[in-house]
């Protein structure tokens, strides 16, 4: 991966990060600004938050793909403890959910660490489904039965199924490119940045222009204007930085940076509905300013199945 | 009056063992299983209004699970841990080789004898007369684990151990979704997330009547779930 695009990539995340950093710290120092201290102080924590997240990233790139697919495994099964720990359960589900949590989510990525596509785009949607449905049925507890399954289901596949793809680019056969060599890892980088910075847009849009919420009972701070802005704003960045991912075109590096801000969009709203049935703001507190696992991957899981066909789509050609 | 209200010249008997002159291989295995048990529960900490400290204490909380004990246990800083000792039942942990073992030589657990408890043999005598003067006591005051996990009637003898020493900081604890991680009657685990709770330490108030003590003593535990 020691290739320069790779360097620059890098580099280029390292210097934001940096400059915000500094940023930030200016800011903090600054009391009689007119800045409200609370989100400067929000914004400090959330950097913190980036950089933990960007050392154990580039850590687990230094070592090679079979780590990082086991990393993006943890996430998982982390985003999924925090998922169902949310979602009421009764004690008729608990030996179907010791199974989805040692055995399906483990095995999935045995699965996509070893490449089988064939096996891995199956595996939970089918078996996982069948499986859950019918130890479930064998404990004997009928009561709100397709309700209970069905939350077990969705936590698989949010959680475990849609962010597996992730990973999976690590194997994405790309013309005239090694496969798992640097340019894999610059194409799961490249998503990451996209999706974080849709996030980042979205909230400054909504601050910015936000008039009118997508869904105000779900959450009052995604707007349609923030959706709009957020998916041109990632559009424009992707179709800069085409030239660090490998199988696309400006104009095709532009569509996608547009899907994944949508996509990404979408997850959010989708945790938000989740999290305001349950009454609950955050779902952890594992980094700091950085609510939960699963509010940090929320957006990355729906847009990294899309983004993963898109790849195979162009790489294909 | 049965229970003299100053503290009784309770005899300091040394524990069988110095928490420090545990083995080597009990002492691994113990943080071994601190640390499985952690990462399994995944339990945040809280302290509310509340600080960890190595004076006498009895810590009682709500008992929904087989991991309680240990996960309170592992819950604390390593200095407290050391003078820490679980209260657990006798009929359960000393049957087989390996639970005596998990519970006299990893936990140092005091275990009482839930079938046989008379008036001159009560567990609140054996309780004090174990701890002594330095160590400090882990309890559940509901006697057993609940089924539904909401918090049980306290039984009496957190009582009588508040009279017999009114100078121990008795600490409530509540721990929060252990039941689902390993209900009873389940033995593998799930491994969600958990959130134990210590809250500020209270003592038995002048003339407090029994039914109002642990009135008072169920409510803080149940205060700490928010």
């Amino acid at each position: 991966m020691n290739d320069i695009r790779t360097i620059a990539l890098i580099a280029g995340v390292l210097l934001l990060l940096t400059v915000a950093t500094a940023v930030g710290q200016f800011l903090a120092r600054q009391p009689d600004r007119g800045l409200d201290p609370a989100a400067v102080n929000a914004f400090n924590l959330r950097l913190r938050g980036w950089w933990i997240i960007c050392t154990v990233l580039a850590a687990a790139f230094w070592l090679g793909t079979t780590t990082t697919v086991v990393l993006c495994g943890l996430v998982s099964f982390w985003a999924l403890r925090e998922f169902i720990t949310l979602t009421p359960t009764r004690k008729g589900d608990h030996r179907a959910l010791f199974w989805v949590f040692f055995l399906f989510t483990p095995l999935h990525y045995v699965l996509v660490a070893y490449d089988r596509y064939d096996l891995f785009s199956v595996f939970l949607p089918l078996y996982g489904t069948l499986f859950v449905l019918a130890r479930v049925a064998m404990a004997g507890d009928y009561k709100r039965f397709l309700e209970r399954t069905a939350k077990i289901q969705a936590g698989l596949v949010v959680c475990v199924y849609c962010l597996s793809f992730a990973a999976a680019l690590l194997h994405v056969k790309i013309r005239g490119q090694e496969p798992g060599s640097g340019a894999n890892f610059r194409l799961l980088f490249f998503l990451i940045l996209l999706v974080q910075f849709a996030d980042c847009m979205q909230y400054v849009w909504s601050r910015m222009a936000g008039r009118r919420p997508v869904a105000p009972e779900v959450s009052s701070t995604r707007t349609w204007e923030g959706l709009l802005g957020s998916a041109t704003s990632t559009a424009l960045l992707a179709a800069v930085l085409w030239w660090a991912a490998p199988p696309f075109e400006p104009w095709q590096a532009a569509l996608v940076g547009f899907v994944v801000a949508v996509m990404g969009f979408a997850g959010g709203m989708t945790m938000s509905a989740i999290k305001r049935d349950r009454g609950v703001k955050d779902y952890g507190t594992l980094v700091v300013g950085h609510g939960g696992v699963l509010d940090r991957v929320d957006s990355m899981c729906f847009a990294a199945p899309v983004f993963y066909h898109l790849t195979v789509l162009v790489a294909g050609q | 009056m049965l229970y003299p209200a100053e503290p009784m010249p309770v005899e300091v008997a040394p524990p069988r063992r110095a928490a420090t002159g545990r083995g080597a291989v009990c002492r691994a295995a113990g943080l071994t299983l601190a640390a499985l048990a952690r990462l399994l529960s995944g339990a945040s900490v809280r302290w509310i209004a509340s600080q960890p400290d190595t004076c006498q204490r009895v810590y009682f909380a709500n008992h929904t699970s087989h991991l309680d004990a240990l996960l309170i246990w592992s819950s604390l800083p390593q200095p407290v841990r050391e003078l820490t000792r679980p209260v657990a039942a006798k009929d359960y942990w000393s049957r087989g080789v390996l639970r005596r073992w998990l519970a006299e030589e990893v936990f140092d657990a005091l275990l009482i004898d839930r079938t046989d408890i008379k008036v001159h043999q009560s567990p609140v005598d054996l309780m004090l007369r174990e701890i002594g003067s330095t160590r400090s006591l882990i309890v559940f005051p509901e006697g057993s684990r609940s089924v539904t996990g909401d918090l049980g009637e306290f039984k009496s003898g957190l009582y009588y151990l508040a009279k017999k020493r009114p100078d121990i900081e008795l600490v409530p604890v509540h721990i929060d979704n252990l039941n689902r991680i390993l209900p009873r009657g389940e033995f593998l685990p799930v491994p969600l997330l958990s959130c134990i709770s210590f809250g500020p330490p209270m003592w038995l108030e002048h003339g407090e009547a029994k039914a109002s003590f642990l009135a008072r003593a169920r409510k803080a535990v149940q205060a700490l779930k928010e």
